[in-house]
């Protein structure tokens, strides 16, 4: 059962590209692939490379409802799945005093009074929709358990409803920051991705494109810093993300080229830690003049 | 497992049998893989195609591995099932300066086809040993590199490079970013070098069968490296591992802390809250327990033989730290000393860890050899109040005590004052009191855990440690 966003892979990567975000040959390959497969996506990757970013574009290109379930410790099926209107039910029941129980006791647990979260809104409706669960790694093991069902046949089970199956799929993707390992049980139901930083020419080109006012040659420079940075045994390595606000910086503060005195005094921009911004400094030589 | 004889394999048929060839070896490897991910992957080769290689290898990717770790194993094996060709492709001419002056010319431009190419050349003309002439009946990538010698020609690189900025003006580069060229250009003949690596395990298995060389010639991934016989490069992967490895632990602690929590329902406490309900115990009260963290002292055989195991777990510790009320480290080869300052600081720099421990601390007397019993007696005698009811002891080493005495009573000395007492031993089981090793011994006075691996120690360290 495909969701049937795409045609190829190459449709995959025009359209994302058309969108605003260039993919790596692997990123194209693998949306194409859980596209067709049906097959949920579990993105892994260093913050900043654009996990969630795929997702929105992803929706964006298939004109599709964006559901986000946001993941945080304590997050609990009521919260990802669905809950009952229990102020609306007890206002039913006090409208309706003159009914028998049986009555009001089929009423109040019907559609009407279910108050769907993210998971059960991905599955109802035909709309084409991208469910987005968003930091899996931080929610507790017991929602990992929850997802199973919903990601294997993309149904949920209301104890007073019966089970509520999807009439068409969402194209879902999952991501994580490996703060915790998944389980093994919801990594075989994905597809698995990995984000790496990207390769010179790639982030480049998402350096032009993001931001489009910077100079050709000094794009190129910040991305060879970054990449050297990232070769660094540093605590935080630069990110996609921190290259794009370095380049933003590098504009705001209108330099034409990368020379020492610009890069000790925004090294701050790419580097989070103090450690960090000493240990560049030293191996970039920014004192020596 | 019952592995086929090492001779010749047959010839793998069509796509499915180099499909569950390639899964075969990974299995092999310690990957788990179901029969759910190979029909997947079955299912992402029909919709991808073969016609492009790294699709089809990022989609088996995909479908087969569950974590980035596991692709240090599948990128070869993907390679060995997967060729980018099969036979002689590139027909080197043996001729080695024109080669590396071609070589000088793809590097300075980037350009990986024309490397991948280059590559294949140099197998073919400078890799090939064995005694049937032309061909040969191996390939080598060491001989190869040992011949082309890639990373001699930087300075040549360098030089193409600024002759080529100079020629061309207005793309001259500015002064700040040529200082990073020169690792740029280590980096990529670091590339060039893993192509050769690549390229002549591929020819090698095309000649003695492709499922040997899977089994043997793939490196493991850097979780189940045996700390003992870890290189340098992939100690300094284990280090870069401790952060995340260590948070993933201090996350699965808590949870145990939590679940710990929920403790015993408190009934003096519930009765007491049921007043207000008319003695209907309504809101069941549970006993809080007291967290209690525990004190950790870590007792390292930092001797050469065993160092590299010694600063992983030490700094393994350190990022642990908040776990614990209080970290001790000391150091020992044949004295014991304090170095928990030093393995503090150690956070920032941990790459010189060993030699500062070694330089700064007094950890050897008048020889250099490892001695358990003197260093045990002298940590029980001089240390002893760093170990209390409260404290788990870590003792890390091999037990070899070069022939001296290994001094039981100091060992038991320690385990009567303290909580627990684990020993990890970076040596297999089977090598346990053989030669000069107490270990035996000793464990009959402490529970003594092979600890071989990252993987293995974080084991360990969840399941023994005290919450």
């Amino acid at each position: 059962m495909t969701t049937g966003y795409f045609t190829s892979v190459d449709d995959v990567a025009a359209r994302l590209a058309a969108t605003g975000y260039l993919a790596s040959p692997a990123v194209a390959t693998t949306v194409f692939l859980a596209d067709r497969l049906g097959k949920p996506l579990l993105v892994e990757g260093p913050a900043g490379v654009g996990k969630t970013e795929l997702a929105k574009a992803v929706a964006a290109v298939a004109d599709a409802r964006l559901v986000r379930l946001q993941c945080y410790e304590g997050v609990d099926e009521s919260r990802a799945l669905y809950e009952w209107n229990h102020a609306k039910q007890l206002l039913r029941i006090t409208a309706g005093r003159d009914e028998s129980w049986d009555e009001t006791r089929t009423d109040i647990f019907s559609e009407e009074f279910l108050l769907s979260r993210p998971l059960l809104t991905a599955i109802r409706g035909a709309e084409p929709k991208v469910l987005l669960i968003d930091e899996t790694d931080k929610a507790d093991v017991e929602v990992e358990g929850l997802l199973l069902e919903v990601l294997s046949d993309f149904q949920v089970t209301v104890p007073e409803l019966g089970t509520i199956s999807a009439e068409r799929r969402p194209f879902v993707v999952l991501t994580s920051n490996a703060s915790r390992e998944l389980s093994e049980a919801l990594r075989r139901r994905c597809l698995f991705l990995h984000i790496g930083f990207p390769e010179e020419e790639l982030e480049r080109r998402i350096v032009r494109m993001k931001v489009p006012g910077l100079d050709e040659a000094l794009a190129a420079s910040v991305v060879r810093v970054v990449g050297a940075l990232r070769a660094m045994d540093l605590r935080k390595v630069p990110s996609v993300a921190e290259t794009i606000d370095w380049a933003r910086t590098l504009l705001a503060l209108g330099a034409d080229t990368l020379d020492e005195t610009v890069v000790r005094d925004s090294l701050g921009v790419v580097l989070k830690h103090q450690d960090d911004v000493l240990k560049a400094a030293a191996k970039l030589d920014l004192d020596a003049v | 497992m019952t592995a086929p004889s090492t001779g010749p394999s047959l010839p793998i048929d069509g796509i499915t049998g180099r499909l569950t060839g390639l899964v075969k070896a990974l299995r092999s490897h310690g990957l788990r893989i179901g029969p759910g991910e190979t029909v997947d992957a079955a299912a992402a080769l029909e919709a991808l195609g073969l016609a492009d290689r790294e699709r089809a290898r990022e989609g088996l990717a995909a479908a087969l591995l569950h974590r980035e770790s596991q692709r240090a194993v599948f990128d070869p094996v993907f390679d060995l099932y997967f060729p980018a060709g099969v036979g002689v492709p590139v027909r080197g001419d043996g001729d080695r300066d024109a080669l590396r002056e071609r070589l000088v010319a793809a590097l300075a431009a980037d350009d990986q086809a024309l490397l991948a190419r280059l590559a294949g050349e140099a197998v073919d003309g400078f890799g090939a040993y064995g005694s049937f002439g032309q061909g040969g009946d191996g390939w080598s990538s060491y001989q190869t590199l040992s011949r082309v010698r890639p990373e001699t020609l930087l300075a040549r690189v360098l030089a193409a490079l600024r002759a080529e900025s100079a020629a061309e003006p207005g793309t001259e580069r500015p002064a700040f970013t040529d200082r990073l060229l020169a690792d740029e250009v280590r980096r990529r003949i670091e590339g060039f070098r893993e192509r050769v690596r690549t390229e002549a395990r591929r020819r090698v298995a095309e000649r003695r069968g492709t499922e040997e060389i899977a089994r043997r010639a793939v490196t493991t991934t850097a979780d189940r490296v045996d700390f003992l016989l870890a290189g340098r490069a992939q100690l300094d992967e284990l280090r870069r591992a401790v952060h995340p490895l260590a948070r993933k632990l201090a996350t699965r602690l808590a949870a145990r802390r939590r679940r710990a929590a929920h403790g015993s329902i408190d009934l003096r406490r519930t009765l007491r809250g049921s007043l207000s309900t008319g003695g209907v115990p309504m809101r069941p009260v549970l006993r809080r327990r007291r967290p209690a963290r525990p004190e950790l002292v870590l007792l390292c055989d930092v001797s050469g033989s065993v160092a590299g195991f010694a600063n992983f777990t030490m700094l393994l510790v350190q990022a642990l730290h908040d776990q614990f009320s209080k970290v001790r480290v000391f150091a020992f080869v044949n004295r014991v000393d304090e170095v928990t300052d030093l393995v503090a600081h150690g956070n920032a720099d941990p790459a010189g860890l060993g030699a500062r421990i070694l330089g700064e601390a007094t950890v050897t007397g008048w020889h250099g050899s490892s001695d358990y019993g003197t260093s045990l007696g002298e940590f029980a005698e001089r240390y002893v109040d760093a170990v209390g009811p409260r404290s788990t002891v870590l003792v890390l080493g091999d037990a070899r005590t070069n022939m001296s005495d290994p001094n039981l009573p100091a060992l038991r000395n320690i385990a009567e004052r303290s909580r627990r007492v684990y020993w990890l031993n970076p040596e297999a089981r089977t090598q346990w009191s053989t030669g000069d090793s107490a270990a035996y011994a000793y464990a009959e006075l402490v529970e003594m855990y092979e600890c071989r691996n990252a993987r293995q120690l974080s084991t360990l360290i969840t399941r023994l440690l005290p919450v």
